[in-house]
């Protein structure tokens, strides 16, 4: 049921979304229209990459306390959603950066931290496929994903301190501020991509439950052969 | 403390006999300088600005080689399960590893870097006392991270080769700070070198912090 209303609910707010960033947003003075990218790319960011760094911290700390395989599950599904939308926010902004800056990719502080990122969450998935014991492997995970997303807030310290080329953050305090109608459509598309996220998130929560229950059944039908 | 010297003399003896983990290490620090000094000797870059980087990729793969050999040595005859067995706590346990491991790769680093200002016709004054008090701080980093990930990876199939999947992407502020420091360092420039530093040093308390309540997870079977 949950399910099913994130999925009505994604589909709701994603045409119009599209809508908006398409036909309802003003073309931007400078960049034209490569600017409408900033659109998705921002979301993709700030649900997509942190919020899965978020969700993962808290997967793993859950099953370090707790030591309840459903939150090894959490986090697992986390850093899946993960690798996907902080790809997805890397290709954007690449396709974004070749018209603007004229280069695909430059070694700035936002860029490299999503980079960094993004290597953490695929060596997390790396280990997790390499570990074939389930009790072990939910454990080393657990530590392995707290060690990480520990690893992400020093980095953009660490990072930040390089000169940034990134465009400044406009939607901040001490932020220039954007157009009205701009304002809309990015909240809109932020909507949309929640929801997206939290569809495919709960979906993909119950397939790695149903995963486990078949590895688990296929072990008896083994054990009793 | 008893416990923590305990192991850091049990590692120093079985270094002092095999002469393995350090003279590993060494060898790799020094080949890695050598091939960066093919790969710019014609390209005419200044060597104050790329010397930093050198110097830490030499130092981040040797510490991985050594953190591998590290633990093998544990694995070997199941020292490790003879480790787990003996009166003291999990966290002392981590911190007794971190400080040999840290010991055997300042022993090489501090070997590797006047090679480094040799091959870079760099002169020995304040500068090398300075690098040498970044290699510290930097190096207590890689080793508080890589003995826990360290631990991690010898419970995987692929043992050697997941060390440094794990290991290199977290380090990334500790190279990134500990070259920027060395860099300015190296053309006598040092407006930033203080936020490098506490990056530096606030890295190295926080994975030690962290690793020493979570280690017991890790070794946990």
């Amino acid at each position: 049921m949950k399910v099913k209303i994130l999925s009505i609910l994604s589909a709701v707010t994603l045409l119009p979304a599209l809508y908006m960033i398409f036909l309802f947003a003003p073309t931007e003075a400078t960049q034209g229209h490569a600017q409408r990218i900033f659109y998705i790319h921002v979301p993709l960011a700030v649900i997509g990459a942190y919020g899965s760094a978020i969700l993962l911290f808290i997967g793993s700390l859950g099953f370090l306390i707790t030591r309840d395989l459903k939150w090894d599950r959490f986090g697992a599904v986390a850093a899946e959603m993960g690798i996907v939308f902080t790809s997805a926010q890397l290709l954007t902004a690449m396709m974004w950066a070749k018209p603007i800056w004229g280069t695909w990719y430059v070694f700035d502080s936002r860029g490299t931290l999503q980079i960094v990122l993004l290597l953490i969450f695929v060596a997390y998935f790396m280990l997790r496929s390499y570990l074939p014991d389930r009790d072990k492997r939910a454990k080393l995970c657990a530590v392995f994903g707290l060690l990480g997303m520990v690893d992400v807030p020093i980095n953009y310290l660490s990072i930040y301190l390089f000169r940034t080329q990134h465009p400044q953050a406009v939607i901040s305090p001490g932020g220039g501020g954007v157009e009205r109608e701009m304002g809309y459509t990015l909240l809109m598309s932020a909507i949309a991509i929640l929801f997206f996220y939290a569809y495919v998130f709960v979906r993909r929560l119950t397939i790695a439950r149903v995963e486990e229950e078949v590895d688990y059944y296929t072990q008896v039908i083994l054990a009793n052969e | 403390m008893k416990p923590l010297t305990a192991i850091v003399f049990k590692d120093i003896v079985i270094e002092m006999r095999s002469k393995e983990s350090i003279s590993s290490m060494l060898m790799f620090g020094i080949l890695v300088l050598v091939i960066f000094m093919f790969a710019f000797e014609g390209s005419g870059l200044d060597k104050s600005l790329i010397g930093a980087g050198e110097l830490w990729v030499a130092y981040s793969f040797a510490a991985i080689l050594g953190l591998n050999r590290s633990l093998a040595m544990e694995l070997d005859n199941d020292c490790l399960q003879g480790l787990l067995l003996a009166p003291l706590g999990r966290g002392a346990l981590y911190l007794g590893k971190v400080a040999s491991n840290f010991t055997f790769m300042i022993i090489a680093e501090f070997i590797v870097l006047p090679v480094f200002f040799i091959l870079n016709n760099l002169s020995f004054d304040q500068r090398f006392l300075a690098i040498a008090g970044i290699s510290i701080l930097g190096t207590l980093g890689i080793a508080a991270v890589g003995t826990i990930l360290s631990t991690i990876s010898a419970n995987t199939r692929m043992k050697e080769v997941m060390l440094p999947i794990l290991q290199i992407p977290l380090t990334v502020p500790v190279v990134i700070a500990a070259a920027e420091a060395t860099s300015q360092i190296l053309n006598k420039e040092t407006p930033e070198i203080s936020a490098w530093l506490t990056i530096l040093a606030g890295f190295s308390i926080v994975y030690l912090v962290i690793s020493y309540l979570v280690f017991e997870f890790a070794v946990e079977e």
